[in-house]
């Protein structure tokens, strides 16, 4: 498989600060690598290099076949770049903004102004090309800036926390329109805080921290490296859970974790239906009554947690 | 890069400045009513108050308003840098496969042109209080050329200030702290024979003297009696020439590398 973004040993130092210490990246044609990270980690910094924004210090990238570092150009006529904050000018109105980047793309004042026309429609933006984007909501925004960098369609696409701040209802059609891109061929490269996102859009993820790449794989080889799963039982009163602790040792031969704020006794699961079975007829024997009674996968915040050090952060 | 791109990426962000005349009020203000508020300001009421040998205070004037104005495009061209910095529309910039240069080159020219549309608004109200030019329009032009082209290092200045700033407050503070001596330690409102030698000498040396000066002798609107002056009140034109391509010979090369800079952080 064709390989469309390729990082070796990307170092970027700030003055005492070293941003990146060493990132490499390599995502498949067609894929979505999700990059995962607390605030500072790295994210942006690494995506601004790939992008041509930023001159590592350090270090080997090519993006769609070209090295970021000697053939820029090449780079940018086949990358669409969104980042944390819509970058459109905002006096300007939706139509103006993706004319004036059609015809900086080189596309013509005739191509932008068919290209822009075309991304409207099919972003569902029709009804506010003619306003100013100053007016527009926050979610409006994010599909205009999408919109403005699918202008010359990309071949890679950066997206820098594309949803953050995003309503749920706006979030779902932003990543429908990533879908969209990935299933046209398009590689995509996206940041993001937001766990659930990355395991919904995401092919593979690494995780970034401190500068450095400290876990990749699937969303499930990353859960899997967590653990397995876990039932879950929670008791209406104190008095219970020593009974409940019991019960679930017995069954599990594991030693149960109890979460006390919560009155929450977890065990790891080996044979899911069977301890799943046998647990509940114990907890019935024991006369132990849950009020909650789950089995659990870990999810991607509790790699996330696990891998970071509890280092995260969900503000902007 | 080829000039055909250069040509193409600088007049489509041209046309998008021209595009916020109409949609930020202040702009538009910046280009009607403040240059006919200097004109009144300055010309009916000082030059109701003072008087030059030679010429009517009033005339004499009008060269130093039109140069104060062109010195106002280091904030505007500061402030729209610094504000395409702060909100991202550079790195969108960046990230297309357009021509370096074709960032700054579109905002000075278009500040440049809306001080054109300043400058046509500020002489048809000198001409409705009384200025009048003397030496013919091919002249009178070139003076109108001169000024324009301060108005236009005067931009480039700008652009550095506000790729190095980055804020709104520190750009409007750093302009007017810039500009306030610049216009007043000159010849710009007042005639200079009557300083003492000292301070006559800076103001003499001072580039917008030059410029006011050489406006002065173009436009006809020159006072008599003068006295020995230093060079460049004496040859206006040629050394205001020279003393903005120096200026410009510095700061264009500055503003480009200030902009690698700080596009990239």
């Amino acid at each position: 498989m064709d390989i469309a973004i390729e990082a070796e040993g990307i170092r970027k130092r700030y003055g005492d600060h070293e941003a990146l210490r060493g990132v490499d990246l390599s995502v498949p044609a067609g894929t979505l690598l999700g990059l995962l990270g607390p605030n500072g980690a790295g994210k942006t910094t690494t995506v601004r290099v790939l992008a041509t924004l930023l001159e590592a210090d350090e270090g080997r990238a090519s993006v769609a076949g070209y090295d970021v570092r000697t053939q820029p150009r090449e780079v940018r006529r086949r990358i669409g770049l969104t980042g944390q904050y819509a970058a459109l000018d905002e006096r300007l109105t939706g139509r103006e903004n993706l004319q004036l980047v059609g015809v900086l793309h080189r596309l013509g004042r005739r191509g932008a102004k068919a290209r822009a026309e075309v991304l409207l429609d099919r972003l569902g933006l029709g009804q506010f090309a003619d306003r100013t984007v100053k007016t527009y909501s926050g979610g409006t925004r994010r599909r205009l800036d999408l919109a403005a960098s699918l202008i010359a369609d990309p071949k890679v696409l950066f997206l820098d926390e594309p949803t953050t701040g995003l309503d749920p209802t706006s979030r779902l059609i932003l990543w429908d329109m990533i879908r969209e891109q990935l299933a046209g061929g398009v590689t995509v490269l996206m940041t993001t805080q937001y766990l659930e996102e990355a395991d919904q859009l995401a092919d593979r993820i690494a995780v970034i921290d401190g500068g450095r790449v400290i876990a990749d794989g699937t969303s499930d080889e990353l859960k899997a490296k967590v653990g397995g799963e876990r039932l879950e039982v929670t008791v209406q009163d104190d008095a219970a859970i020593p009974a409940a602790v019991t019960a679930l040792r017995e069954v599990t031969a594991m030693e149960p974790v109890v979460e006390q704020p919560g009155r929450m006794v977890s065990v790891a699961l080996c044979d899911q239906l069977k301890t799943v079975a046998e647990a509940a007829s114990a907890l019935d024997a024991a006369q132990v009554r849950p009020i909650g009674f789950a089995v659990r996968r870990p999810s991607l915040d509790d790699v996330f947690l696990a891998l970071t050090g509890g280092t995260t952060s969900k503000e902007g | 890069m080829g000039t055909m791109e250069l040509v193409s990426d600088v007049s489509a962000l041209f046309g998008r400045h021209m595009r916020h005349l109409a949609r930020i009020p202040e702009k538009l203000l910046s280009v009607t009513l403040m240059p006919v508020a200097y004109v009144i300001v300055f010309g009916v009421l000082f030059g109701s108050a003072i008087s030059v040998p030679g010429s009517d205070y009033r005339s004499y004037l009008m060269a130093g308003i039109f140069t104060q104005m062109m010195l106002t495009n280091v904030g505007n061209t500061a402030l729209g840098v610094a504000g395409d910095l702060g909100n991202g529309v550079v790195d969108r910039f960046r990230s297309l496969p357009m021509s370096r240069s074709a960032v700054l080159i579109g905002r000075t020219l278009s500040d440049v042109a809306l001080a054109v549309i300043a400058c046509v608004t500020m002489a048809i109200v000198g001409y409705l209080i009384g200025w009048r030019v003397h030496q013919g329009i091919p002249k009178a032009i070139a003076g109108f050329g001169i000024l324009l082209l301060l108005g236009y290092a005067m931009s480039w200045l700008g652009a550095l200030i506000g790729l190095l700033a980055r804020s709104a407050e520190a750009v409007n503070s750093i302009a007017f702290m810039l500009v306030m001596p610049l216009t007043f330690l000159s010849n710009a409102f007042i005639p200079l024979n009557g300083l003492p030698g000292w301070l006559r000498l800076l103001c003499e040396w001072n580039p917008v003297s030059a410029v006011v000066a050489a406006c002065r002798e173009l436009f006809g609107n020159t006072s008599t009696g003068t006295g020995k002056s230093a060079l460049p009140v004496q040859y206006p034109i040629p050394l205001s020439l020279a003393l903005i391509a120096l200026l410009l010979a510095i700061v264009v090369p500055a503003a480009v590398g200030a902009y690698r800079k700080a596009a990239a952080r």
